[in-house]
């Protein structure tokens, strides 16, 4: 096999690390091959993950960061994901329009990736994109997700630091009490905090923290504010990350954190692999045949699917 | 394994900042099925080419009013080419006399498109021409492809 683009990757040349994202991307053998080359040299970078609701300012946010990594002599890759139409298959990666601030700097490397049906909120490759830039030697991989609702919690198991970032006016004290997105945070961070509201919403996520029980050891998130777009309070940002990171050497937490993603990684391969090999004996004529069982009520999901399961585990035999 | 969607960059180089046309293209090819990276107005030629480098584009559409596109477009083909981005797929639209069609046919672009294309051709376009580009490149084999 050839292996020049090994070289090409390791050295950080820009067009060897896009087209190795597009073979991870387009999934199968050849993205198989392409990780299985460069997993030996990951495990290098910082990872930090950005997520929040819709339109809170997560992009412009990475652009700020960003730079102030970049100032400090970092190389920075960033991954953005959007969200796949369901019904098109198609999406608009709005992102890089945010962080246009950072275009010519070969320091920094932007790619834009769909869901492509990936629940989450990131796409299904994207740590395996982050391992490509980690392999081309990028410092820090800021990752941001899609606009988050409540429940796409999947970065913090990607990501060493998770920063979720909120805004002003999106709900009151009982949306800051629920399980999902808030329990994730490292990091908390309002921005556009010069709209009215930002002192409550700070208050109402304090509030939230301040109810669980303290232990001596365990991190307490700091809440933040921001103006990202014109660039206030993103140094303090940039200062907890690295208070963050500190804690995790210092528990030694970060080798914890890494055996926990594989674990979970593992679990989502194993699972697309199954679901593959399990559809891979069943034409599309035999399921919908199946299906018309379920409409016509003679057979339950679950007996449809036992079924499905006894004919592969047969066939195996 | 599905065919893997067709990727775009839309960008508008130059200052004018019309951009209405630009974002009902991005719409009309995501409705398509197609992921359009959407970079908005005043892009420099390199802005464009280093994004198309990193995004690993099929296709690069650009869209202009300004009257510019006869010393923009040759600026942009030259830093993407110097990027070695040379199997993206050029296309351009916006106010475009009809007498310069030929020099921007010249200069790489395969499809000219000014007011009134329909967006169902415009797609049907690109998909046609991007299904021919990875039926050539599918017989040469090229590293991490």
């Amino acid at each position: 096999m050839d292996t020049e683009w090994i070289e090409a990757v390791r050295a950080g040349n820009p067009r060897a690390v896009a087209r190795a994202i597009s073979a991870v991307e387009r999934g199968g053998p050849g993205a198989h091959a392409v990780i299985a080359a460069l997993f030996p040299f990951t495990g290098r970078a910082q990872i930090i993950g950005v997520t929040g609701a819709p339109g809170t300012g997560k992009s412009t946010l990475v652009n700020e960061l960003a730079k102030y990594y970049r100032r400090r002599g970092d190389r920075v890759g960033i991954v953005a994901v959007d969200p796949t139409s369901p019904f098109t298959g198609g999406a608009i990666l709005g992102d890089r329009l945010r962080m246009q601030d950072l275009s010519g700097d070969p320091g920094v490397f932007i790619r834009s990736m769909a869901t492509r049906g990936s629940l989450g909120g990131l796409a299904s490759a994207t740590f395996d994109a982050v391992q490509v830039l980690d392999a081309a030697g990028f410092d820090l991989i800021l990752v941001e997700t899609v606009g988050a609702g409540q429940s796409e919690v999947d970065i913090a198991k990607n990501a060493q630091t998770t920063v979720v970032v909120d805004a002003p006016g999106l709900g009151d004290e009982i949306q800051a009490i629920k399980a999902g997105i808030l329990e994730i945070a490292d990091v908390l961070v309002v921005n556009k905090a010069d709209r009215d509201g930002a002192g409550a919403t700070v208050a109402a996520l304090e509030m939230n923290l301040n109810l669980k029980p303290k232990s001596e050891k365990s991190w307490r998130p700091p809440v933040l504010k921001t103006v990202a777009i014109r660039g206030e309070g993103t140094g303090d940002v940039v200062d907890w990350i690295g208070k963050h990171r500190a804690y995790l050497e210092a528990e030694h937490l970060l080798k914890a954190k890494e055996r926990a993603r594989f674990r979970s990684e593992l679990d989502m391969v194993l699972q697309r692999e199954l679901m593959s090999r399990l559809l891979s004996h069943l034409d599309g004529d035999e399921m919908d045949s199946l299906v018309d069982k379920m409409a016509s009520r003679e057979m339950d999901v679950y007996q449809v699917a036992n079924q499905l399961l006894h004919a592969a585990e047969r066939s195996q035999a | 394994m599905s065919e893997r969607p067709i990727r775009v960059l839309i960008a508008k180089p130059g200052l004018d900042g019309h951009d209405r046309g630009a974002k009902v293209v991005a719409r009309a090819l995501r409705d398509a099925g197609m992921e359009v990276i959407y970079t908005g107005i005043r892009q420099t030629p390199e802005m464009i080419a280093e994004a198309a480098l990193q995004e690993d584009v099929d296709v690069i559409g650009l869209s202009i009013l300004s009257g510019a596109h006869m010393d923009l477009f040759p600026r942009i083909v030259e830093e993407i080419k110097r990027r070695n981005v040379n199997d993206a797929l050029l296309v351009c639209g916006g106010i475009i006399p009809e007498e310069d069609i030929p020099a921007l046919e010249q200069m790489g672009f395969v499809g000219v498109f000014g007011p009134g294309t329909s967006t169902q051709d415009l797609a049907k376009f690109i998909r046609d021409e991007v299904g021919q580009r990875r039926t050539r490149s599918a017989q040469s084999p090229s590293p991490a492809r």
